[in-house]
């Protein structure tokens, strides 16, 4: 089973991510489930939401307690605490963020958590191409470029169908830079940490 | 076909494919994504020959469905919590008219304090109101309970919630399969009331009944609610023919190893400790027992299907000679315990069970398997007494700790 | 020879019966072949205005509906003494449910029968003051609000007299029932207080708002057949008078009910999408002390101290005379 948790603000599309994850998940053949935090709908609060891949029905209906992947969608949440909170050992987190993964250790008080960091600036990515501050399709997309499990194509289409038309575009736009920007990322020699052998050892 | 969906509108399109005539919106939480659904549906085309009703309160919401039920029109609405109590009053003149009006209630909370998350005081509170009440275990039963919910509750003019566990299901997304329009034509009769509001044989609907004919009405109600469990029955076959999955029923059996769900899967033995329990729930114990199995814990899993009528006599014989049975009750009675371990207690007077009663996920605190298998581990050992709150906080104002209760936020 | 005096009001336009017109000028309550919607054997008290009105507002409605007419009723007089198991005075399909919901059911009545096609068949809602008023006026200004295809109609007897005669927020100022007793400084129910059902939908703009009582049956029909000419929301209010509640001799239901648009203090108007269009103007003035003697609920006006009560009720005939022109002197 992968156990991904996604942290954001009341706006940026939390929930949303979730469910587009678990349909990319779905397309790339896994048995998926979304969970979304349940708090009243405030602009700007932290929200938390949930998506499991397994090979089997998901029955469970417990929160990820022990999440291998963190989304993290807004950086001011780092110095929050809790973002790091029950990651499994050697999990993946993924921060949208102009800094560098140093920085993101810091920011989380997380500087000896066993843990990959990457970054991504997901939100500048998709100001560029949505025009909006809505970074799921390029979170996701980053998500696709570090974990393996979910393709681009998967995240891609999934957003397409759900916003028809220029929406959808933008967001695929936004999805195709930043897998770009994580592969390069993870391959080249940018500040990430990278550790693909482990993470593909994580795939399920 | 197979396909990712949210809950609440896996049940919107469901509802659409039985074809209401009224549909009646309220908005309350965590209920509205349904009506919000609705409303696309009706504006689109898709719900089509319905009218789609924004009404004032929920007791005007239940009241209009009232008419139209009475009109002879299939009438469909859905609330929660403070909105389900606020219509009250409605909800009890429904079933005493016995008008088949089908409602989902996404579970909440009951305030005060305010809490807009999960638990079972809502429909529990109106438990004795005369209607059907059927509780989904996960999105996709959810969605079909509905097409039974329709075909049961017209059949025996009894009215008929759907309780789905608020957020925990409404707003959780799922892989479902729904059944098609064409399918729900083949399988739901169509509505045809004995008695409605028709000016080429009109009728007086909604007398007063005195002293002298009020007992018989009552009797006549009851003997009315215990043809239901069978007829609840009869559906869910008929549905498992049609459609080849479960849904429904009145209580519902795992396998022991696996917890996968099976009619057929043996009764509890004596040494058994089996836990009952209804909802959400039963995925995350489906989840979470096998490994107690593994570690030699005996324990069964039972789930209640419906829980208005209460399925006295299928329970006994799905729990067999289990000596412990705990129930994972999502209600407090207060000064009491669970409210439905109560219906547990009484449909076990008289055997050697020894019941007991465990509260969790009130207001949405989640539930967790490890404090799952906790329990019953100490069931299993005799150290469990009648009652415990799940995860209770002792010592002072509850503070939320990291990872497990940041739905809270 | 004896002669029976008869004024001509009796027998000119304002007659119950108006056997004295010619045919198609009369009255449908002087017709053989009327419906008696509201038939013999219900239980009302004797003189209740509520049940003539209700018979008469209902008989026209099916007759302009052409027999196709289903009604909602709210909990109260109207339903207790008309439907009590296993009778039932009603002749059209009629259905009671609650206090507080007939609007909405009628709505629902209304939304069933558009969705099974069936625009022919008209839909009537009716209560009390108490129905309409107080407990119900949410659920009857959610029906005007989203205009529904519905006629409602509150029988204003200004108070719950179903449970014993209990103030409502249509009981009038000084008036003794059981919740507002005529003792202390200022007796009975309070001044200022209570609210005008008329203006309240009038606010709603929906296409038709009109008052009446049974002292006038052929303005009565006429706005009943009107409104059923109409569609969407439409709201008429009766004044009747209750010989229990009111503490007047049952004979002078019909009395009062003029008396109290002759006075000023019941203005029978007519208002289209929120806009007032017609006034009736008052014939033959009468004092407010016409309306008010009769009723022991304001025995108390006419006792030592109630002076200060009487000169403002005739207050509020002044008032009203001038807000509506009851007088015609504007005109």
């Amino acid at each position: 089973m992968r156990q991904i948790r996604i942290h954001g603000r009341g706006g940026q599309g939390v929930v949303t991510a979730a469910e587009m994850l678990a349909r990319a998940g779905f397309l790339a053949g896994h048995e998926v489930q979304a969970i979304p935090s349940f708090g009243s709908e405030r602009t700007g609060a932290p929200v938390v939401s949930y998506c499991r891949f397994d090979d089997a029905p998901l029955r469970t209906r417990e929160p990820v307690l022990v999440p291998d992947v963190v989304l993290v969608q807004d950086p001011t949440l780092l110095a929050t605490g809790g973002v790091f909170a029950g990651l499994a050992t050697g999990g993946l987190v993924i921060v949208d963020t102009t800094t560098s993964a140093v920085e993101v250790r810091e920011a989380a008080g997380a500087q000896e958590v066993e843990a990959t960091v990457v970054t991504i600036p997901a939100t500048s990515i998709t100001l560029r191409h949505l025009g909006r501050p809505k970074p799921a399709a390029a979170m996701l997309a980053a998500y696709a470029a570090s974990a393996g499990d979910v393709t681009l194509d998967a995240v891609t289409q999934v957003f397409r169908e759900r916003f028809p038309g220029a929406v959808g575009e933008a967001n695929a736009a936004a999805a195709d830079e930043a897998f770009a920007f994580v592969r390069e990322e993870l391959t080249g020699s940018t500040e990430s940490e990278t550790d693909a052998a482990a993470l593909e050892a994580r795939e399920v | 076909m197979r396909e990712v969906l949210e809950g609440s509108q896996a049940v919107a399109r469901t509802v659409a494919r039985c074809r209401p005539g009224v549909v009646c919106a309220y908005p309350i939480s965590p209920q509205t994504h349904i009506v919000e659904a609705l409303s696309a549906m009706a504006r689109t085309g898709e719900l089509a020959d319905c009218e789609y009703v924004n009404v004032e309160s929920e007791f005007s919401a239940m009241s209009v469905s009232i008419g139209a039920s009475a009109a002879g029109s299939r009438a469909y609405t859905a609330t929660a919590s403070q909105g389900l109590l606020y219509m009250a009053e409605a909800v009890f003149n429904a079933a005493g008219m016995g008008l088949p009006i089908v409602m989902t209630v996404a579970n909440r909370a009951i305030g005060a304090p305010i809490n807009i998350w999960n638990d079972h005081s809502d429909a529990m509170a109106l438990r004795d109101s005369g209607w059907l009440q059927l509780y989904a275990a996960d999105n996709q039963e959810a969605a079909d309970l509905h097409v039974i919910a329709f075909a049961a509750a017209e059949e025996l003019e009894i009215p008929a919630m759907v309780c789905m566990d608020g957020f925990v299901l409404t707003h959780a997304t799922d892989v479902l399969e729904l059944p098609t329009a064409a399918q729900i034509d083949a399988f739901l009769p169509r509505f045809a009331p004995r008695q409605a509001l028709d000016i080429d044989h009109p009728t007086t609907i909604g007398t007063m009944a005195g002293p002298e004919s009020f007992t018989e009405t009552k009797y006549l109600q009851h003997r009315r609610f215990l043809d239901a469990a069978g007829v609840l029955a009869a559906w869910s076959e008929r549905f498992h023919e049609a459609f080849g999955r479960e849904a429904g029923g009145l209580v519902s059996r795992y396998t022991p190893d696996t917890l996968d769900r099976a009619r057929d899967a043996a009764p509890a033995d004596d040494g058994d400790v089996t836990v009952i329990a209804m909802g959400s729930v039963l995925g995350t114990l489906q989840a979470a027992l096998p490994a107690l199995r593994a570690e030699g814990v005996p324990v069964r899993l039972v789930g209640i299907g419906s829980y208005r009528p209460f399925p006295a006599e299928a329970l006994r014989a799905a729990l067999g000679g289990s000596r412990h049975v705990v129930v994972i009750d999502r209600a407090l009675e207060l000064g009491s315990g669970g409210v439905l371990t109560g219906d547990v207690g009484r449909a076990l007077a008289g055997t050697r069970s020894r019941v007991h009663s465990v509260v969790a996920g009130l207001g949405g605190r989640p539930i967790l398997e490890e404090s799952l298998r906790a329990v019953v581990r100490r069931a299993h050992a005799g150290q469990l007494g009648p009652l415990e709150l799940l995860d209770l906080k002792e010592g002072g104002v509850p503070v939320p700790h990291e990872g497990a209760t940041e739905v809270h936020r | 020879m004896s002669v029976v005096h008869i004024p001509f009001l009796q027998t000119g336009t304002l007659a119950v019966g108006g056997r004295l017109l010619s045919e198609d000028e009369r009255s449908l309550q002087s017709q053989a072949d009327r419906p008696s919607s509201l038939t013999k054997g219900h239980r009302a008290c004797q003189g209740c205005a509520e049940a003539l009105a209700a018979r008469w507002v209902m008989d026209t409605a099916v007759e302009a509906s052409g027999g196709r007419l289903i009604v909602a009723n709210a909990t109260g007089c109207l339903e207790v003494f008309s439907t009590l198991y296993p009778e039932s005075a009603w002749k059209p399909p009629w259905i009671h449910s609650l206090f507080a919901n007939a609007a909405a059911v009628a709505t629902g009545i209304a939304s069933a029968l558009h969705a099974q096609g069936r625009d022919d068949v008209r839909v009537l809602a009716q209560g009390g003051d108490g129905g309409t008023v107080d407990i119900g006026l949410a659920a009857v200004s959610g029906m005007f609000e989203r205009n529904d295809d519905v006629l409602y109609v509150c029988y204003d007897n200004q108070g719950y007299m179903n449970t014993g005669v209990q103030r409502s927020s249509a009981t009038p100022a000084a008036a003794r029932t059981a919740t507002t007793p005529a003792v202390g400084r200022s007796p009975g129910q309070a001044f200022g207080q209570g609210k005008s059902m008329v203006k309240i939908a009038m606010a709603h703009e929906i296409p038709y708002v009109a008052s009446a009582t049974p002292a006038d049956l052929r303005d009565l029909e006429a706005k009943v057949r009107t409104a059923m000419a109409m569609h969407g929301a439409r709201y008429l209010h009766v004044l009747v008078p209750c010989p229990v509640g009111w503490g007047s001799e049952s004979s002078q239901s019909i009395a009062l009910a003029r008396a109290a648009v002759q006075s000023g203090i019941f203005p029978v108007i007519e208002a289209r999408a929120g806009e007032l269009t017609e006034v009736q103007r008052i014939r033959e003035r009468a004092d407010v002390e016409e309306y008010l003697r009769p009723q022991a609920r304001f025995a108390h006006l006419f006792k030592p101290g109630g002076d200060d009560a009487l000169a403002r009720w005739r207050a509020l005939a002044e008032a009203n005379i001038r807000r509506y022109d009851l007088l015609g002197e504007r005109s």
